[in-house]
């Protein structure tokens, strides 16, 4: 919370995007002039940004700022999707995730991933999280590591007599905490998680934040949400996006302000970001 | 507008809410559609129990010596083994054929084809061999498998008319098994491919667990089909003959790739149209054992099915 690097050069910059105002060694994710075509029109443009180890960077922003699809850069899913074009440069450890080298598999298995709407495997609740480890060729303590990572995610009491029943008869907090749990089993390094708990309901959103805060000793986490209390209260810094609309109707999704959470709160260097913090628009 | 009046004691708003009317229009709709729907069962009805009733009189004599003898001119001797061994031949080429291969073209275009304007091509085309005329398929057969390949299908053997069968059923096998896989949905997907799943491994353990059971049942009706088809076979080189005997010490393979073959609704067919009387309810009897034939294919299937869906869930 202390390291401060980046946010120092990005608040004494004009242009915050400047390619020169992030210094590449400066967290364990580096983005650079990031762009991301889907066909021809651009969904983000330009975002630089440094997310820091063991801390919890939030992405916030207005529907169709491209949070979402800044996350889905991190770990490749991007490559998903056949239209989408990324450009610029995106390190880890200081390595490019895009170049030819990197097999975006690999980069799976070291970034995980949590999505908005719960999604575990139609299979028993062990199956879920055995199977990351599984086809990563691990065969032995399988046992041990679906106590592990169900431990981790405050979800073993509740489960420890059903490990063989269908993942699809845990309520929605339960399943969402088990694809958490299934995240962190192939032992990543960053977690992603989009919109973790817009799907839930406030005791369970508690319980993710909760967990989030707990997870964060052990990983990195980005998270993207709507919700700005949540974002507030959660994490430890926090990107905001806005999105300019083109004369065509083309939505194009531009990092604003990227700080500390405190200061983007209580005061934002951008006049569009206290309006959207305060609930003004968005 | 007219004044809203709102029933506020007891005895106003029981008056307001009774009169249940009758309502003439919806009777009357409801009994046109439930005689639409019995016009077509009792079609059916009136055709099955007429062919039982037909065929009764052969199984009362004969008994399942009626299934298991030989082809013959003799009414009193002729059986439909050669059409039932043929049939199950032939069901057994499409399985084994035009399963995997359908499955496999549908995971590719589903899967792992770029959607590019070649296949979409493709996809449009498949979807139009699947309404070509089956008999379409048999001048197929008969010149790609008997003639051109007579020298790998030795001509018309059974081989040559579970080929013409396999290419048949293929466009339904893979129109069937692409609709499968795109109602798995894209979470499933995303979920795996999230874990550092690869593209295979993710069709493997989720996608093809969650398609399968819908597969299965367009395999069903695939199997179904291939099953009742008469007219490609004729020019593939199905027999329509009341002698023919393969040799007594043929072994398996022999039967298969060097002896005449023909199939039970070929043999229903060649029955129809037997001067004799007898031949009236000997092809009853071949219908009924074609259907229960059919119907035993199917609920194998089904079994099969159910038994995925038992396993996926684990």
């Amino acid at each position: 919370m202390t390291s401060r690097m980046p946010a120092q050069h990005l608040s004494e910059t004009v242009d915050p995007q400047s390619s020169d105002s992030v210094d590449p060694d400066a967290g364990i994710l580096v983005a650079r002039d990031l762009t991301v075509h889907y066909g021809s029109f651009p969904a983000i443009k330009d975002v630089s940004m440094a997310v820091q180890p063991n801390q919890i960077t939030a992405l916030i922003g207005p529907s169709g700022c491209g949070k979402s699809t800044m996350l889905r850069c991190f770990n490749r899913m991007n490559d998903l999707i056949e239209s989408a074009a990324v450009t610029g440069r995106l390190t880890y450890h200081g390595v490019d995730l895009y170049s030819p080298e990197v097999d975006p598999v690999q980069v799976r298995r070291h970034i995980g991933m949590v999505f908005q709407k719960p999604n575990p495997f139609p299979k028993s609740i062990y199956a879920n999280i055995a199977f990351g480890a599984k086809i990563a060729g691990i065969k032995t303590g399988l046992d041990q590591l679906v106590e592990e990572s169900l431990t981790k995610a405050a979800l073993w009491e509740e489960v420890k007599d059903k490990l063989h029943e269908s993942a699809n008869a845990l309520s929605g907090g339960q399943q969402q905490r088990l694809c958490i749990a299934r995240a962190i089993a192939t032992s990543p390094d960053v977690v992603l998680m989009d919109e973790p708990a817009s799907a839930l309901d406030p005791i369970a959103t508690l319980r993710i934040e909760e967990l989030m805060t707990e997870l964060k000793r052990e990983y990195t986490i980005i998270v993207v949400t709507h919700n700005m209390q949540q974002a507030a209260r959660v994490s430890d810094r926090t990107a905001f996006f806005n999105v300019s609309v083109s004369d065509d109707g083309h939505r194009t999704g531009r990092l604003v302000e990227f700080d500390d959470t405190t200061t983007i709160f209580t005061n934002p260097r951008e006049k569009s970001t206290e309006d959207y913090i305060t609930g003004r628009f968005g | 507008m007219t004044t809203r009046t709102v029933p506020t004691t007891p005895d106003l708003v029981r008056a307001a809410l009774a009169g249940r009317r009758f309502n003439l229009v919806d009777s009357l709709l409801a009994g046109a559609l439930l005689l639409s729907l019995l016009s077509s069962l009792l079609v059916l009805i009136t055709l099955l129990a007429d062919t039982v009733r037909t065929a009764l009189p052969v199984f009362a004599d004969r008994g399942m010596d009626f299934v298991t003898s030989s082809l013959s001119a003799d009414p009193a001797k002729a059986g439909v083994l050669q059409g039932i061994l043929g049939s199950l031949a032939l069901t057994g080429f499409v399985l084994m054929i035009g399963f995997p291969l359908g499955v496999s073209a549908a995971i590719y275009l589903e899967e792992y084809a770029t959607d590019n304007g070649f296949t979409r091509f493709i996809t449009a085309n498949v979807r139009n061999l699947a309404g070509v005329p089956s008999v379409v398929y048999g001048i197929l057969g008969l010149a790609l498998f008997v003639n051109l390949l007579g020298g790998l299908t030795n001509g018309r053997t059974v081989v040559s008319g579970g080929l013409t069968l396999t290419v048949l059923v293929l466009p339904i096998m893979i129109i069937t098994t692409s609709e499968a896989l795109r109602a798995v949905p894209g979470t499933v997907r995303e979920a795996s491919f999230g874990v550092g799943a690869t593209k295979w491994e993710t069709i493997r353990h989720h996608v093809l667990p969650i398609a399968l059971p819908t597969i299965l049942t367009g395999t069903v009706l695939t199997v179904a089909r291939a099953f009742g088809e008469s007219a490609p076979l004729l020019l593939a080189g199905a027999l329509v003959t009341n002698f023919f005997q393969p040799s007594a010490d043929a072994s398996v393979v022999q039967l298969i790739t060097d002896e005449r073959y023909t199939a039970l609704p070929l043999v229903v067919f060649n029955w129809a149209r037997q001067p004799q009387e007898e031949f009236v309810q000997l092809t009853a009897a071949a219908v009924v054992v074609l259907l229960v034939l059919l119907l035993s294919v199917n609920a194998t299937t089904i079994l099969l099915r159910d038994r995925f869906e038992m396993k996926a869930l684990r």
